[in-house]
């Protein structure tokens, strides 16, 4: 009963969403009042039924209903009722199911904290998410219904893939996927601003915000994948450059330039086409990373089951949203108005230079992992694109992304004067050549290749902090007052500019020490015998038979982790056998510091009578600030969500025009 | 006019990527193309399922199209695919022989009691021998010979009732008319 | 606000800045052009079957990619504990495989598999990665086994 109410609610809802997507539509090309003011109505009420649908879809787990296909195959009575509740969103159907939601909720979000936007607009920006949504309820009703039942009825399900049976994997969709559908939102405006032909600073003020949630949302859910694959694949390794990653960074990385692009928009109403295309472009490729993962047209280590009747489907619908807002961008673009002026050094050029980096490593990155296809469609054979090709291309590109972070922020607006730049920038210049030249010979390394290798990572690092501080410095040196008062009267989003840009330093020198320092061992070891790695010496203690967990047996090793003759602490790695898929399962353990980790995995064990297994240890220094920096990003983001400038919009009930209070969307023109 | 030429650039990059999605799409990469296509079918002396006794060989099938479905109790997908086979017989038209795959005789035995039976008749392969001589990847898989015995095409995973009408029986068809 | 116009840019014309743009544009395009192609010619890697390594179609110095299934009963360990044999099978034909390391848990007896390496002059597969391929609707007996025992248990469960 409960998952035909669940499938009744999407039909309703699909019914809602084609209202949304069509009548505020044509109710805003034609000037029908009545017909605009459905959007709001109709997308809080179609959420409130994608709500009740995943409710339903969530009771169906949490009670063991194996009648409905989604939860036999990927549930089972021995399931914690964590895992029970996140096997919801594990299966296609369920993250289809999720996707669906979150579309939802980020309409809801719109049409409620947007009461200060022309109703034209809000019709236009609900109107282009509803049609998205129909699009999306669309391909889940038809391929991939999440209510399907199953006759005969069995008595015990299949269980969740052993590998989503873990806290990150059950936070990890979610948080991408808030990513990769808020999105949605900037590219419902960029179409809106198209249709209406109104595209000015305003225009990018309400965007902004959005794009930055998003933005924040992905670079979360990003973090936590590349955590999981870390501490769960049992490789030790954090990126992989694997089809499946690679979809999730490809709109990050247009997020990014997005956010960026907004920002100039907004200060100086230029960038403005630019600004629309790269909305567009980020949510296609969050749609793009849908149709990769889903379709199987690129193979991935990451297992997911495929269908090609499914790619095709998403394949014309998103030749229907991208190739749609694509014509629109063509035909529609020229009269959103013109680029203003300004000069070679200044801070628009950075920041088009930021611009066109990001969307050149962009490319960069979908040609490689598109490639296989392209020689495949062209039968010049079957091939893989290895990672060295991703850390080739990607870094030097990022090498100059990052020598232009630090101008940027220093640059003047309109035109900037190189001779007061170099002046600025001569200390954190000298500063970085220094450190980075010195601190590779410091940590002892005297190759050099490696050394070349650690020097640009951390002059790259060093390059950033420094001339964030020398921002910092000039902001305060203006003005009257204490420090502590100085500090806190800047604006929330230049802390929040101060703290992502840290955060991409941080992150820097996170992969910086990690790639030069880390240390790997395959070994053979009896109870009894040590290794050593990176200053820490494991000890093997032995292995303790069956565990049982709720549906697993595990043998667990003990391994004690010595640092100067010393017990550091205890570890113990899991080798896990799953009952449903009789599949093993190898959780690492892993002692993680601020300064690195030291991680240890089970592989098998060598049947030689003295108990021997074979074992693989790593040191990993610094690698927790890969994360951290991330964090950090997010972080960053947050700060500039909640600057002052939103906060007062969302508050205004009037319908006011939002200028003045920024000096200089006025001059720019 | 070269400003709209420009603006047009992004369309026709993505026009690009989705002819090449659109074949791509067609060629899964997933899929490990079975080398026994085009070849005939791996010899094979195996029992029936209802008749331990009854050895049935590849030259049992000479001059007729058939169908081998690999399934077994234990399987999953096979109880998704079973329905379909079972509403299906008539409509698929030929014999249809399974191939009780690395599975227990009483088992497989009970599971067609229970779900219905719509093969001629099931041969048995315990050991998984035939089954590696046809290269079974998992089950169900299925496999379609012709009048001469030689494989024509291997499906792999459930049959489902769109790649029956869309794929299987009109291969079948072509198949029976040569 | 005065510096701007004492410093020399600001009287560049138009016709300048264009060209200087255009500049910009080329050496950035050459640049990942040359990136691009370099790194993708260094690191593309070819996907061959057994059959076409039997055949002698795949490279002898190169290193490629090999998928089949792992072939039952032929994962042997050297006795050093660390290394692997085993064959790569399509059926028709069997590589032998070699891979010193830890293995990634879905490899086993039966699966499929994908390893990247290189053939030594014995015709042996070196590999120096293997993934192991694991798909949702597939399921094979092994597994198949051991949740018949998980639906057993369960069963029993219930009648207590």
């Amino acid at each position: 009963m409960i998952p035909e109410i669940g499938q009744f609610a999407l039909i309703l809802a699909l019914v809602l969403v084609l209202v949304q997507g069509t009548l505020p539509l044509a109710g805003a090309a034609r000037g029908i009042p009545a017909w605009m003011s459905l959007a709001r109505r109709t997308a809080q009420s179609s959420f409130l039924f994608l709500a009740l649908a995943f409710g339903c879809l969530l009771y169906s787990f949490i009670i063991n209903d194996f009648s409905v296909l989604n939860v036999a195959t990927n549930s089972n009575t021995h399931l914690p009722l964590h895992y029970r509740i996140a096997a919801s969103w594990g299966s296609h159907e369920g993250s289809i199911m999720m996707w669906v939601l979150m579309l939802g909720m980020w309409s809801c979000a719109v049409s409620i904290f947007s009461r200060h936007l022309p109703e034209e607009v809000v019709a236009r920006v609900l109107g282009v998410m509803g049609l998205v949504t129909t699009g999306l309820l669309l391909f889940m009703l038809l391929t991939s219904n999440p209510f399907e039942r199953l006759f005969p009825v069995p008595l015990e399900g299949r269980d969740l893939n052993p590998l989503l049976q873990d806290p990150g994997m059950a936070l990890h969709p979610p948080t991408l996927y808030m990513g990769y559908v808020g999105f949605s939102v900037a590219f419902a405006f960029a179409v809106a601003a198209l249709l209406g032909g109104r595209l000015d600073a305003t225009w990018a003020r309400w965007s902004r915000p959005w794009t930055t949630l998003a933005w924040c949302f992905l670079t979360v859910g990003i973090m936590i994948g590349s955590w999981w694959a870390y501490y769960e694949l049992g490789w030790g390794g954090w990126w992989f450059w694997d089809p499946v990653e690679n979809a999730s960074l490809l709109p990050w990385l247009i997020g990014t330039a997005l956010i960026h692009s907004l920002a100039v928009t907004e200060k100086r109403g230029t960038f403005k086409i630019w600004t629309v295309l790269l909305a567009i472009c980020a949510f296609s490729l969050s749609l793009l990373g849908t149709f990769l993962v889903r379709s199987g047209v690129l193979t991935s280590v990451h297992a997911f089951a495929t269908d090609p009747r499914r790619g095709m489907f998403i394949l014309v619908f998103l030749a229907l949203v991208i190739g749609g807002s694509l014509v629109l961008f063509a035909f529609r673009a020229p009269r959103v108005g013109t680029a203003g002026t300004f000069k070679i050094v200044s801070r628009e050029s950075s920041l088009l230079g930021n611009n066109i980096l990001l969307t050149v490593a962009c490319g960069t990155v979908l040609l490689g992992t598109l490639y296989p296809l392209f020689l495949d469609a062209l039968n010049l054979g079957k091939i893989s694109v290895g990672p060295p090709y991703f850390e080739a291309v990607f870094v030097p590109i990022m090498a100059v992304l990052v020598a232009l972070m630090g101008i940027g922020p220093m640059a003047r607006w309109k035109e900037s004067s190189p001779r007061e730049l170099r002046h600025k920038l001569r200390w954190p210049l000298l500063i970085t050549i220094v450190c980075a030249l010195a601190l590779p010979l410091v940590l002892g390394r005297t190759e050099w290749k490696s050394v070349a290798l650690l020097a640009l990572g951390f002059g790259m690092a060093f390059w950033i902090i420094t001339t964030l501080v020398a921002v910092v410095l000039e902001r305060l040196h203006h003005l009257q007052g204490g420090f502590t008062d100085k500090l806190r009267r800047q604006p929330r989003s230049f802390w929040g500019m101060i703290l992502a840009h840290l955060g991409v330093a941080v992150f820097i020198i996170g992969v910086t020490v990690v790639k030069g320092f880390e240390a790997e061992r395959d070994v053979r070891m009896a109870p009894g015998d040590t290794v050593s790695v990176g200053g820490y010496t494991f000890k093997f203690v032995g292995i303790a038979e069956t565990q049982e967990g709720p549906n697993y047996s595990a043998s667990r090793g003990t391994f004690d982790l010595i640092k100067d003759d010393k017990l550091v602490r205890n570890l113990y790695p899991e080798k896990r056998i799953y009952f449903s898929h009789g599949m093993p399962m190898t959780e690492a353990a892993i002692d993680s510091g601020f300064l690195g980790d030291r991680y240890v995995s089970l592989g098998e064990e060598i049947n030689d009578g003295k108990g021997s297994w074979s074992v693989r240890v790593y040191h990993k220094p610094f690698v927790t600030w890969i994360w951290l920096g991330c964090m950090l990003m997010t972080l960053g983001g947050i700060f500039a969500l909640l600057d002052r400038r939103y906060r007062i919009n969302m508050r205004k009930e009037a319908k006011l025009p939002l200028t003045g209070e920024n000096d200089l969307s006025g001059s720019a023109r | 006019m070269k400003r709209k030429l420009l603006l047009l650039i992004p369309l026709l990059v993505f026009v690009v990527l989705a002819g090449f999605f659109v074949v791509g799409l067609d060629r899964n990469p997933r899929e490990i193309p079975s080398p026994l296509i085009g070849k005939p079918v791996p010899k094979f002396s195996l029992p029936t399922l209802s008749d331990e006794n009854k050895i049935i060989t590849e030259k049992d099938f000479a001059g007729q199209v058939w169908l081998l479905n690999v399934w077994a109790s234990w399987c999953v997908s096979c109880r998704t695919e079973h329905p379909v086979l079972v509403e299906n017989a008539e409509l698929i038209g030929v014999p249809i022989i399974g191939l009780n795959y690395k599975d227990k005789r009483s088992d497989g035995v009970a599971w067609l009691a229970r779900y219905g039976d719509p093969y001629s008749f099931s041969i048995v392969d315990a050991d998984g021998r035939f089954g590696i001589d046809l290269g079974v990847y998992g089950v169900p898989e299925t496999f379609l010979m012709d009048k001469q015995g030689v494989v024509r095409y291997k499906h792999t995973g459930p049959i489902t009732i769109e790649s029956l009408r869309a794929v299987i029986i009109p291969k079948i068809k072509e198949l029976k008319e040569q | 606000m005065t510096e701007q116009q004492v410093n020399g840019n600001g009287a560049m014309s138009a016709r300048k800045k264009r060209f200087l743009w255009i500049g910009f544009a080329l050496l950035l395009s050459a640049a990942v052009a040359a990136l691009v192609t370099k790194g993708l010619s260094a690191n593309v890697t070819y996907f061959y079957s057994p059959s076409e390594v039997a055949q002698n179609i795949a490279p002898k110095d190169r290193a490629f990619r090999i998928g089949g299934m792992v072939e039952e009963h032929s994962v042997q360990r050297a006795p050093d504990g660390l290394t692997i044999y085993f064959g790569i099978t399509d059926s028709l034909h069997v590589v032998r495989a070699a891979y010193t390391g830890i293995l990634p848990d879905l490899f086993a007896e039966g699966k499929g598999v994908v390893a990247q390496g290189k053939l030594d002059e014995k015709g042996v597969f070196q590999a120096t990665r293997v993934l192991a391929k694991h798909d949702e609707n597939y399921v094979a007996p092994e597994v198949a086994e051991a949740m018949d025992k998980a639906h057993k248990e369960a069963v029993m469960k219930t009648l207590q």
